[in-house]
């Protein structure tokens, strides 16, 4: 039984967790006195031998990121966090920031040491306003304690953070979407090559990391290397934030080694809601393929989510039990795809306002047997055809729900419509639902 | 010590190293950095694109191009990409193996997905589409698509068209969204007078329009109602959006003459290079289907850069015109003038047949035969009294302007022959004949793109040159070339060059030219560094600077630089090699030179030819005014344009006047004789780019009307002189036979420069120059591209603003004894006492109205605020 690891959520609960007092009682900035006395290599050579993967879904090894970057040539070199936190499932950076955003400043200190960088930069998802302000706050207070401007900490490091908060478009979580966002531009992702690691920010060499990647390099700065690569599993070393949502007794932010399986993580969230079975879950949020009860014990490390025909992302696990339409859900997920593809190439501008528009028909009770082989090669014209992998990602729970419900798909054919109550599968008091002309029931 | 020169013809520079790789099994080497898609093109395999142009940077956005690629890993084992790659983006490597539709269904099935995804939103408007018939999707959709359509629901659509400019028309619904046109605004001209804007589904290329981005209180979209029958827009009342013509604010955001936001002089390239009919031409729409149409190739003839162009024509009537692709000149571009300016041609003001002045002093009809009698009968009376004078105007063929200047050498015996239509100087003939006649191709357009180094003297790249402006940005942007000024402010061309200005008020530029040295501290040295090596062009206005041509030659021989003079009409430089100039005979021969002379009249066949220096075109005009020539040739030039446009009236009214003309114009109502003449799309010939270099052009329409070089001939043969120039063969031979002159050339003019001038209290030095769409008359006929033109300002400097009184919008009057010009002021960065209007626009027509020129000195003065009954 593998147990919980709570490492960056240990003091989510303490009093004024956000602010630089508590941080530093509970041992904050410790891990960056002992960075700033190491060699600059030897910290990458540390997170390299930590197999530290990248939290922000496609686990590329943090380290290896690191060293992409070219030999210095006396011009600027930038860290970016990818903070856009914005796919739904996904809930794990904003707590964070939220909670104990020091531990991401002492990261990005760190970070920035290690790769010679002199000003670095947080974007975040625009909308958490109250998050900004923590990470504003947070901030200032690092400079004001000497740890951020042009003598971090005593060590004659230079060292200025801005935290921007971006508009609200989910492709500025691509990372180069990011960085034309972050530069004034329209987000749109650039043609790779050349890769940010050789010409990002400003056309300068540059790393961009989650959140959690960058919140967890002062741990491993502190306790080193082999501690963290004791959790996990081999190649998915290390511990991770899981986030519980939908039809779970307790959701929440679950912090565990890779390679724990749902089925432990729902003992311990108290199981899947009074009287209900587990239907379908997301492993690592909407862009990734659906499982189903039959995954229980599929290990949420990476190699055995995508062995088992799915990607362990962001470790969103959104549980849907009995009561949920597969059909609804992912229409609604489609919608989120269509609202947010950028515009920039064919296959996700275009395929994803069709799948719409044939999902919603069959919703609705319009659609025909024609329309599931449509929506599944029109997914195959989008996977792997789009310019970024936004695209790929909107035709995930597409293609896994027709396969595996694909009963439950043609039951709303040809004017059938949909058999569930949609009422049912709210965890609130089911009778607040709007009706249509939006009184509120009694 | 040895010194080794590659010899010519040598292969200077590293070679590009070879890769070689499969395509569909077929072996194919390419330079290294080669894209997949160009390298399939190569070997003959066309794959589908939209997005893609090998003028602008790949962008991968429409994902048609898509192919299956296979690329050997370290150990040489060939390893699959895991999904099929934009072969528009991908460069091709050693060894890599790729699979397009013809042999891989993943990449057949790849296009096809994309093909019926770009097709799902696209109206089936084809029949009545302007690019029907000619669209990259159309065909595409053919050749790489799905027979039918499996989308059966709603289309997304839009309200249509939305207007851009009054020349350009976008219809929302029809675009792909490659970003061809926006990418060629960003990269190309620089001019991002349209961008994408929305996202997802509901992006959308298009102006910054309040309504279509949903603004609260944002009135209705920028739609374009159409046009009546003689092409002209529909008034605001038939729908053209609300906008202010001509008043409303002014300032440093320009706008153009119809009230828009100012677009760009090359927004039509985005019309030719949309792969669908998204964006179309005010001016064509609905006007032919493109295979009822004639195409030949022709050259532009509005500027010295001597662009390719396509006339297309159906029925004896030019319907449109297309940039030619010609990579030494124009690549595949050309300003809106060259592709929108025609109409001029067949106005209705065409001369069909000669006209000869009656008794009555009118106009009449008249044979060919009579007409060249009377004309010839004119022509010998002046003969036998003071002589007769030619002024062939700027615009004319190599053959045209070869047959002027045998004309007046053999059959009028006269040196008295002068091209310039506009402000003009001795120090410019000699300048002219020393550093330009006879030279040959030497500075190129590939040159202005590699210099280290370019200044501009007296001349505007963007106004006055058009493709000289785009080639110069590609260089700047490469990051190869640095571009300086000497002008008194940075226009908006030069800011998109990331220009440096050598800030210059008029008449002050030798001044500034001559402090370019390596010793200069600032921007002079780092101009003197960058210009070794380098270019300086010149531009005909410097020709108004006492000094200025002498100055930019010390500064060339200095610095070493190569000079290149860049004049704006397109005859000048065949003016020059021909020589209708006073001083100047065909190929750079020198008219006091006696071995050219001799040389010549051997070729010609004559006994002698005159030998003094003829008079220059303001000693003609004011030798006829005074009587000293009794009759004037006249070639295609507007009084207006010339130094002194009274003196040019008073001349023509007092001498024997044979006008050769496409149009009536002012030369018309005083001419005695008036022999039409073929437009450029009615006959062959060939122009001379500012280079020099030939630009030989086929006769695009079926015509009866003669090219000047026909009618000079028949006209000298009732003088009884054989020209010899009867057809363009006979031109060509003799052109050919004679060749250059390797003799003695003009010395070079050293000109000194006098103290600029002082302005007193309410005066300014005027500056001023032509725009590129201006009120020139072979812009006329032409409302939709003459909405499009930047709205004629005064600028003035800070100092002058506030003594004025005067803010940005504010009316300034610029005036003279000889009358005044109010315009808008726009307060821009320059030297204090100098006020800039544009030569020839609406409402701006300086020569006419002030008589004067660049360098002079005006009055300046806040206009009274105009009021009700006010008709001052």
């Amino acid at each position: 039984m593998t147990t919980l690891t709570p490492i960056l959520s240990k003091h989510w609960d303490a009093d004024r967790s956000w602010s630089m007092a508590t941080y530093q009682a509970n041992g904050g900035y410790t891990a960056l006195r002992t960075a700033l006395g190491t060699d600059p290599a030897d910290l990458i050579t540390q997170i390299k031998d930590s197999g530290l993967r990248g939290r922000g879904g496609a686990g590329f090894p943090t380290g290896m990121k690191w060293g992409f970057l070219p030999a210095p040539d006396g011009g600027p070199r930038y860290l970016v966090v990818n903070a856009d936190e914005s796919e739904p499932g996904t809930c794990k950076d904003i707590p964070l920031m939220m909670a104990t955003p020091h531990q991401l400043v002492e990261g990005v200190i760190i970070t920035a040491y290690a790769i010679g960088c002199h000003h670095a930069f947080i974007y975040l998802r625009g909308e958490v306003v109250h998050v900004y302000r923590r990470l504003l706050q947070a901030v200032q207070e690092a400079y004001d304690a000497g740890l951020l401007g042009s003598d971090v900490g005593g060590s004659g490091f230079q060292l200025d953070v801005t935290v921007h908060a971006g508009a609200g478009a989910y492709i500025c979580g691509e990372e180069t979407a990011l960085l034309d966002s972050l530069e004034g531009r329209r987000g749109q992702p650039r043609l790779k090559p050349p890769f940010p690691a050789v010409e990002g920010l400003y056309a300068r060499p540059t790393v961009v990391n989650n959140v959690e990647s960058i919140a967890s390099v002062p741990q491993i700065v502190g306790r080193g290397a082999d501690w963290f690569k004791e959790m996990g599993t081999e190649r998915s070393t290390g511990f991770g934030l899981f986030s519980l949502s939908g039809h779970v007794q307790h959701p929440g932010q679950y912090e565990a080694p890779l390679g724990i399986t749902l089925r432990e993580l729902l003992e311990m969230a108290g199981g899947i809601r009074e009287g209900h079975e587990l239907k379908f879950w997301t492993p690592g949020g909407s862009s990734t393929p659906l499982f189903t009860a039959e995954h229980l014990d599929v290990p949420l490390d990476y190699e055995s989510v995508a062995k088992a025909g799915s990607m362990l992302g962001t470790r969103a696990l959104q549980i849907f039990d009995d009561s949920v339409c597969v059909v609804r859900a992912i229409t609604r997920w489609a919608e989120f795809y269509k609202h947010e593809s950028c515009g920039k190439c064919t296959p996700c501008r275009e395929g994803t306002s069709w799948l719409v528009q044939v999902l919603q028909r069959i919703e609705s009770g319009r659609g025909s047997a024609e329309d599931l082989d449509t929506l599944l090669d029109v997914c195959d014209n989008i996977l792997g055809r789009a310019f970024c992998a936004l695209g790929d990602g909107a035709t995930s729970t597409i293609t896994s729900g027709i396969t595996q419900f694909r009963a439950e798909f043609e039951a709303h054919l040809n004017g059938a419509g949909c058999p569930f109550d949609p009422a049912a599968a709210t965890l609130f008091d089911s009778r607040r639902v709007t009706d249509a002309a939006g009184t509120v029931g009694a | 010590m040895t010194t080794t020169t590659p010899a010519k013809g040598a292969t200077s520079g590293a070679l590009v190293p070879e890769v070689t790789f499969t395509i569909d099994d077929v072996e194919v080497s390419v330079p290294k950095g080669t894209l997949v898609i160009r390298a399939a093109e190569q070997i003959g395999i066309q794959i589908p694109r939209f997005c893609d142009h090998p003028l602008l940077k790949p962008a991968g956005a429409c994902r048609q191009c898509l192919v299956e690629v296979a690329t050997p890993d370290r150990e040489g084992n060939l390893r699959a990409m895991p999904k099929p790659q934009a072969s528009c983006t991908l460069e091709a490597t050693p060894g890599m193996v790729v699979k397009t539709q013809r042999t891989s269904a993943v990449a057949d099935k790849a296009q096809h997905g994309v093909m019926e995804l770009l097709l799902i939103n696209h109206p089936l408007d084809c029949p009545t589409c302007d690019k029907g018939g000619e669209c990259p999707l159309q065909n595409q959709a053919m050749s790489n698509g799905r027979g039918t359509s499996r989308f059966v629901d709603v289309k997304r659509t839009y309200p249509k068209p939305l207007a851009i400019s009054t020349a350009i028309l976008l219809d929302r619904e029809r675009c792909i969204l490659c970003q061809r046109c926006t990418r060629f605004s960003n990269e190309i001209a620089g001019d991002q007078f349209i961008d994408l804007q929305l996202r997802g589904a509901r992006q959308q290329i298009g102006t910054f329009d309040p309504a279509v981005l949903g603004f609260d209180g944002a009135g209705t979209a920028s739609l374009f109602a159409g046009a009546d029958g003689d092409g002209q827009p529909l008034t605001r009342a038939g729908g053209m959006p609300e906008r202010d013509v001509l008043s409303g604010p002014a300032g440093p955001a320009e706008t153009d003459t119809s009230g828009r936001p100012f677009a760009s002089y090359f927004s039509g390239n985005t019309v030719q290079i949309c792969p669908v009919g998204a964006l179309t031409g005010a001016s064509y729409r609905f006007r032919s289907r493109p295979f009822d149409l004639s195409s030949t190739p022709v050259i532009a003839e509005h500027d010295a850069n001597g662009s390719a162009i396509r006339v297309d024509h159906r029925r004896g009537t030019v319907m449109r015109r297309l940039a030619g692709d010609d990579p030494v000149v124009n690549e595949e571009w050309i300003t809106d003038k060259d592709r929108f300016a025609f109409t001029w041609q067949s106005a209705p003001d065409r001369l069909t047949t000669p006209l000869v002045r009656g008794e009555d002093g009118e106009l009449r009809e008249a044979s060919w035969a009579e007409a060249l009698t009377v004309a010839a009968e004119g022509l010998t009376t002046a003969l036998d009294g003071s002589g007769v004078g030619v002024l062939p105007g700027g615009r004319l063929t190599l053959e045209d302007a070869y047959a002027y200047s045998k004309l007046a050498r053999v059959a009028l015996r006269t040196n008295d022959i002068d091209h310039r239509a506009r402000p003009h100087s001795a120090e410019e003939e000699s300048f002219l004949g020393h550093a330009v006649a006879g030279h040959g191709i030497d500075v190129t357009f590939a040159d202005l793109e590699r210099a280290s180094g370019v200044l501009l003297v007296g001349y505007e790249p963007e106004d006055e040159g058009g493709v000289v402006f785009l080639r110069l940005r590609k260089g700047t942007l490469a990051g190869r070339t640095r571009v300086f000024s000497v002008a008194p402010f940075a226009s908006r061309g030069l800011e998109r060059l990331g220009a440096t200005l050598l800030s210059a008020a008029p008449g002050t530029e030798p001044e500034v030219l001559d402090a370019i040295t390596g010793r200069a501290d600032g921007d002079l040295g780092a101009a003197a560094e960058a210009l070794s090596g380098g270019l300086v062009l010149v531009g005909e206005r410097l020709a108004t600077v006492p000094g200025g041509l002498s100055a930019a030659l010390r500064l060339a021989q200095r610095i070493g630089a190569r000079l290149a003079w860049v004049p704006r009409r397109v005859g000048e430089r065949a003016g020059i090699e021909a020589g209708t100039m006073p001083a100047l005979l065909p190929g750079g021969r020198p008219v006091t030179d006696n071995a050219a002379r001799v040389d010549l009249a051997a070729a010609w066949g004559v006994e002698r030819l005159p030998a003094t220096r003829g008079r220059d075109l303001s000693g003609i005009l004011s030798a006829a005014a005074g009587g000293g020539l009794d009759a004037l040739v006249v070639g295609g030039l507007d009084p207006a344009d010339l130094p002194d446009p009274d003196l040019a009236l008073r001349a023509l009214d007092a001498a024997f006047v044979v006008s050769l003309e496409v149009r009536a114009s002012a030369v018309t109502e005083r001419a005695d004789v008036v022999l039409p003449v073929a437009p450029p799309a009615e006959k062959p010939g060939t122009y001379l780019t500012w280079e020099g270099r030939p630009r030989p052009f086929p006769q695009a329409l079926t015509s009866t009307a003669l090219a000047d070089q026909r009618v000079l001939h028949a006209l000298a043969g009732r003088l009884g002189v054989d020209l010899g120039l009867g057809t363009l063969a006979a031109t060509h031979a003799e052109l050919d036979q004679l060749g250059g002159w390797d003799g003695a050339r003009t010395p070079a003019p050293h000109a000194v420069y006098p103290e600029p001038p002082a302005p007193g209290a309410g005066q300014a030095v005027l500056a001023t120059w032509h725009l590129l769409l201006d009120a020139g008359r072979c812009q006329d006929g032409e409302a939709f591209l003459a909405g499009t033109a930047p709205r004629p300002v005064a600028r003035v400097g800070a100092e002058l603003a506030a003594r004025l009184g005067v803010t940005d919008g504010d009316q300034v009057t610029v005036s003279t004894e000889h009358g005044a010009i109010t315009l808008p002021a726009v307060v821009t960065a320059m030297p204090d006492g100098v006020v800039w209007i544009p030569v020839n626009s609406p409402g701006s027509a300086v020569r006419p109205t002030l008589r004067v020129d660049a360098g002079a000195v005006v009055q300046v003065a806040a206009a009274r605020p105009a009021t009700d009954g006010d008709d001052a």
